[in-house]
């Protein structure tokens, strides 16, 4: 009997434990979500949780606001066509979005291609220095950035790179390049070995392997390996500050957003807003794709 | 093959060993200044604060990560709601750092005593009795405490599942075993789950602390490294874009480069036991 009492308890407290963790690591986000749909009025005054009451007094302003980078109050035009160009052209948060995408696809695909043809070689083709060139990889896994900034940024001031997309698509991909071909390499590797003698023995070339056979089975670690890279330089902010210098046309999100919060008064009310905008990307991917995510970061848990 | 070589040798390579060479130079590399840069990075009283504070991140940083996303796995592994509640906790890891810092901004917002609080911290320090707000980001006693808070909630989720995937991999005849012995949950987690799990969590603490030897972004939006909470990432980035002296950057990037050493070595021997076991 009091066995059945102790064990009930213990379980009651696991419960509660669980739950007050789940409360600390929701509410932070909950109440910017709040804060993000309250007047600038309110949200300098009062604390979120004081709006959560009927009736609701909740206005989508700081959206429209932040993403055109000019208030409501200065509009002359508020129809939606105009809107929607001050969003594309403005120097808001709409062309840090653009600019976010614009830096993160190209540097998601350009890193594949690379990667599973190097990988493809490191796991299925024999050349000298192969083993040593693995260890070399695995090796770089875990060098800091910080070791390449300098001659990077003379390099790329030389040829003036600095303050372009391809610079900065260019060095994502090479700062993303060894756990991709750590990761790549590890799966191709574990592709059955039959599958590749018995269709060179039909007269298939490399290429045509890797093309039609190893690619279409590795779709699934692709696709963890193209979520990796696309939160990480989304979310980057080192890399953009370095490569990309002050310049606002070319700003990624994380920049725009760090500078709103180093510029601090005018526009506080608005922090909430952007820095949702920024997280809309990475939520809807992880409600959709959460099992290629979790499966990238079990699959190489070392990136550097 | 060709391409990927090219990226390694011209953006890992060959700056690996140009920093190093940059940071036996003076401040526009231009002579040899042989180890003048070491020598401030070791003397200098904001460097010196940097390294203490990247200390104290290292280790309450990583025990903490570590130790809550084990207890976090262990406990969610009883319960049925197990994937929503991981689901919840592992989802900073999705957002920017950048995104982080204002979310904590916000919960770390500060009015004096008397004023409503706007932030949820200093509202619940206000409603109990015998507390007062807190300054947490200007208040030198605490501030680098609650930006070490901020880094644990992003990257717990991150620990949680690698270690949970380790936790479901032990055989659970043997914790039947244990629980038929009489043996209390309690001991069991510490006398069979944590040996067990042994090279999982070495794994990952290996990684919380490449992490943390780097942290960056949360110090520059948050606080940039003001008020006593200077990190060596952000030092290294002041030192190359306010003062120019590249010699001084690239010998901080030297140290991060050594720091990182013994976790290469971990990971080539962990790498070279893998390709003989298979």
């Amino acid at each position: 009997m009091t066995e059945k009492v102790v064990r009930g308890l213990s379980r009651s407290l696991v419960h509660m434990v669980i739950i007050s963790i789940c409360l600390v690591w929701t509410l932070p986000s909950f109440g910017l979500l709040v804060n993000s749909f309250r007047s600038r009025r309110d949200t300098v005054a009062t604390g979120w949780w004081t709006s959560l009451k009927t009736p609701f007094e909740l206005t989508v302003e700081n959206y429209v606001d932040v993403l055109t980078g000019q208030s409501q109050h200065d509009r002359k035009k508020a129809d939606a066509p105009s809107i929607l160009r001050d969003m594309i052209t403005g120097h808001g948060m709409g062309r840090a979005f653009l600019n976010s995408l614009i830096i993160s696809v190209p540097s998601t695909f350009i890193l594949i291609m690379v990667a599973a043809c190097a990988a493809y070689a490191l796991a299925w083709m024999r050349f000298p220095g192969r083993d040593l060139l693995f260890i070399l990889v695995v090796a770089l896994l875990v060098v800091p950035l910080q070791m390449t900034l300098i001659p990077i940024l003379r390099l790329y001031n030389r040829l003036q790179l600095a303050g372009t997309f391809l610079g900065v698509w260019l060095a994502h991909t090479a700062y993303g390049l060894p756990y991709a071909i750590y990761l790549l390499r590890n799966f191709f590797m574990a592709l059955p070995r039959g599958l590749f003698e018995s269709a060179s023995l039909d007269g298939a070339s490399p290429f045509l392997i890797f093309y039609r056979i190893v690619i279409p089975l590795s779709i699934p670690s692709i696709a963890s390996l193209a979520i990796f890279q696309f939160l990480w330089v989304w979310n980057d902010l080192l890399v953009a500050l370095i490569y990309l210098g002050g310049t606002r046309d070319v700003a990624p999100l994380t920049m725009h957003i760090s500078s709103m919060m180093s510029s601090l008064g005018e526009n506080w009310h608005l922090l909430p807003a952007g820095a949702f905008i920024s997280m809309v990307l990475p939520l809807i991917i992880f409600a959709t794709l959460q099992p290629y995510f979790v499966r990238g970061i079990l699959a190489g848990s070392a990136k550097g | 093959m060709g391409s990927a070589l090219f990226f390694l040798t011209v953006y890992l390579i060959y700056p690996i060993l140009n920093t190093a060479y940059i940071s036996f130079l003076g401040k526009g590399s231009k002579e040899f200044t042989g180890l003048s840069n070491y020598w401030y990075v070791f003397t200098n009283a904001d460097m010196l604060a940097a390294l203490k504070n990247n200390l104290l991140w290292l280790v309450l940083f990583t025990s903490i990560t570590v130790g809550l996303g084990l207890v976090i796995a262990f406990l969610t592994d009883r319960v049925r709601y197990e994937a929503g509640a991981k689901a919840l906790i592992f989802l900073p890891m999705a957002i920017s750092f950048v995104a982080a810092s204002v979310i904590w901004r916000f919960m770390f917002e500060f009015r004096p005593a008397g004023v409503p609080q706007i932030g949820l911290l200093n509202a619940a320090m206000d409603s109990l009795p015998g507390l007062e707000p807190v300054a947490w980001l200007v208040n030198p006693r605490v501030n680098n405490f609650a930006l070490i808070g901020v880094g644990i909630w992003v990257w717990t989720g991150f620990c949680m599942v690698i270690l949970s995937a380790g936790l479901k991999g032990i055989p659970i005849g043997i914790l039947e075993a244990a629980r038929i012995d009489g043996a209390s949950e309690w001991r069991i987690f510490w006398n069979i789950i944590v040996p067990m799990m042994r090279n999982t969590i070495l794994v990952v603490a290996t990684t919380m602390v490449i992490i943390v030897l780097k942290v960056f972004d949360i110090v520059y939006v948050m606080t940039n490294g003001n008020l006593g909470t200077e990190v060596i990432a952000n030092r290294m980035y002041k030192e190359m874009f306010n003062y120019h002296h590249f010699g001084r950057a690239s010998a901080i990037a030297v140290i991060l480069l050594l720091a990182v050493i013994p976790a290469i070595v971990f990971n080539l021997r962990r790498f070279r036991a893998q390709e003989t076991m298979q």
